[in-house]
């Protein structure tokens, strides 16, 4: 066998090296780049009006989207309190009782399906199960296509987690005669509560920035929210609304309420995260 | 292998409450009614998440019907789509869709398997979890913010510096003609990898890590680079894996709406350039919704969404099952 030069080989390595290394720096450089770009401009639109204060009309200076924060508030809050329950009861299903179950199979492979699943998607589902027959955009149409985005996530978190607790642990408790719900809801779940509630935070995070599901069900609104029976304001479609209009004021607005979404989605992730390697550690 | 429960071989409720008092069935025994309730309700919990899937498709098809039935097959192939005269076609959105994920994938998948390279072969520990970390916040930054990114700074940065660079020295090719406007197909293709790069480069990272060190070890020890293992040794047994990754990739850069829609254009013509505007599905949807008015329309629009449903519903049954395969032959959990 013929050795091939050693320097040719090492070159290409070193070639591939460089390009690995800028890659992921490419990567982290996106990532400071929109961060930048957020604060930067939108740091100037965060006064105290635009917490408290209903928007302007366009033209008009001043006012703020505090009736879109609160909005954006309930949606995801309401979607939370639907999809949790049912997520953490699928999950405790898939890990505790699927075991040789078709469906659980079944299930537990649509819900990473359901996970890639375009979020419009779910937005036009949701316009065609709500909106049509109730005849008008609500915040009822956003909350449903909200918790569907939310109920893959949670079941496969909660399956995961529940999987990561020793099966010792549940024999100790049959074995002193507890009933099977008490052992999961008391046992199980108090052993995996750090990393069900890292999974129900990032659930939360990422719904609470989603926008494409809410432009035809919950829409938006420039009035204070009253009820999920009626079109619903909220920060993402807001931002969507006013960065696409011709006035300066409005865009200022989108970047401010850009900015709100981004630290709290990010601080939210970034808090889960820190929670799982505490647990880790 | 993942924690199977060996629970199958205990008995339901090994004890009575009491052992004082024996009873006669087990339906009696409130604890066994409380199992079998639980057991019935998180039965009924899980069995949500498939019938929310088929109910989505069932709606969809339900709503699209009056289009379908107006159009019949031409409404795939038509190019037309002019709500005034009420003819609708998505050819437009389709052929959009699939350029602007197939430049996404062009440009993420070498990247994000580069970056996986970087993080489980070539950086120390430390730096290896904080780049991985970041990359991995890449990915939660939701899609609008990436929208408003794009269409104010990053749009006007591919007009201003790519764009003309490209088109004079590649402005032979049909590809890269036209003006510079930045906001276009490439735009977006380009704004998609980057957000669907953390997703691949997550999953071949977990795939790289997986290759059992003695594989690597011998390779290694047979005086192979870094390189060379990666390419003769860890991608062909990593493989399958990698190509579910890489279909997991391309079903989220298929369906993203709100980032393609703010740079897109939003024109429904079919162009050869790169540089013209187009449209995806996900951004004729998220565009002209809640405007559309007239049923055919609407239908016409819900009729666009069925075949996103319908492509990406297909990739991630593709996905899922490469990936089961090699997690399963790799007897390891995900």
């Amino acid at each position: 066998m013929k050795l091939r030069p050693a320097t040719g080989r090492r070159l290409t390595n070193l070639a591939v090296s460089v390009w690995a290394g800028a890659s992921a720096l490419l990567g982290i450089v996106i990532l400071f780049w929109i961060l930048y770009i957020v604060v930067q401009r939108g740091l100037g639109a965060l006064h105290l009006a635009f917490f408290t204060q209903l928007p302007t009309p366009p033209g008009m200076a001043g006012g703020g989207l505090a009736n879109a924060i609160a909005g954006t508030l309930v949606l995801t809050a309401a979607a939370t309190l639907i999809a949790v329950p049912v997520g953490l009861l699928a999950g405790v299903y898939l890990a505790e009782f699927s075991e040789d179950s078709k469906i659980g199979d079944y299930s537990r492979f649509s819900a990473n399906v359901l996970m890639g699943m375009p979020s419009i998607i779910v937005g036009v589902f949701a316009y065609t199960l709500v909106v049509v027959p109730l005849g008008h955009f609500s915040g009822y149409a956003g909350t449903v296509a909200l918790a569907i985005l939310m109920l893959p996530v949670v079941a496969r978190i909660t399956e995961d987690m529940l999987r990561l607790v020793p099966n010792t642990l549940r024999e100790s408790a049959l074995a002193l005669g507890a009933p099977r719900w008490k052992v999961t809801l008391a046992i199980v779940f108090r052993a995996a509560k750090g990393g069900l509630i890292t999974g129900i935070l990032l659930a939360v995070a990422r719904v609470s920035g989603e926008t494409a599901p809410l432009l035809f069900t919950a829409l938006n609104s420039p009035y204070w929210f009253h009820t999920l029976g009626e079109p619903t304001p909220n920060l993402t479609v807001t931002i969507f609304n006013y960065a696409m209009s011709p006035y300066p004021d409005w865009q200022q607005q989108a970047w401010g309420a850009s900015l709100l979404i981004t630290l709290g989605v990010l601080l939210v992730t970034v808090l889960a995260r820190f929670l799982v390697r505490e647990r880790k550690a | 292998m993942m924690l199977k429960p060996a629970l199958k071989r205990v008995p339901e409720n090994p004890m009575p409450q009491d052992l004082g008092v024996t009873e006669a069935s087990s339906q009696a025994r409130p604890a066994a009614r409380g199992d079998k309730t639980f057991r019935w309700l998180s039965f009924s919990c899980s069995l949500m998440v498939p019938l929310v899937m088929l109910a989505i498709g069932l709606e969809l098809l339900q709503a699209s019907w009056p289009a379908l039935k107006q159009f019949g097959w031409r409404f795939f192939f038509s190019t037309d789509w002019n709500p005034v005269l009420q003819h609708f076609g998505a050819a437009t959105s389709i052929f959009g869709t699939v350029v602007s994920t197939l430049i996404a994938m062009v440009i993420a998948v070498p990247l994000s398997l580069a970056i996986a390279l970087f993080l489980v072969e070539l950086a120390p520990p430390r730096v290896s979890y904080i780049a991985g970390t970041l990359i991995e916040l890449l990915a939660a930054v939701p899609s609008i913010i990436f929208g408003m990114w794009g269409l104010f700074v990053f749009a006007p940065f591919m007009s201003r510096c790519v764009q003309p660079l490209l088109g004079k020295t590649l402005g032979f090719l049909p590809l890269f003609q036209g003006p510079p406007m930045g906001i276009g197909m490439l735009t977006a293709g380009i704004i998609l990898a980057f957000m669907v790069l953390p997703f691949i480069s997550a999953i071949a990272r977990d795939v790289f890590k997986l290759v059992p060190p003695v594989v690597k070890e011998s390779a290694f020890g047979m005086g192979a680079t870094t390189w060379e293992v990666t390419r003769k040794v860890t991608i062909p047994y990593g493989l399958v894996g990698i190509i579910g990754a890489v279909f997991l990739g391309l079903g989220r850069a298929m369906g993203e709406t709100m980032a393609v829609t703010f740079v897109i254009g939003n024109a429904h013509r079919l162009s050869a350039s790169l540089f013209a505007p187009g449209n995806t599905i996900a951004s004729a949807l998220a565009n002209e919704f809640s405007e559309a008015t007239e049923p055919l329309y609407i239908s016409s629009l819900v009729a666009l969404g069925l075949v996103l449903y319908l492509i990406t519903y297909l990739v991630q049954v593709i996905s899922q099952m490469l990936l089961r395969r090699m997690y399963r032959s790799w007897s390891v959990g995900l």
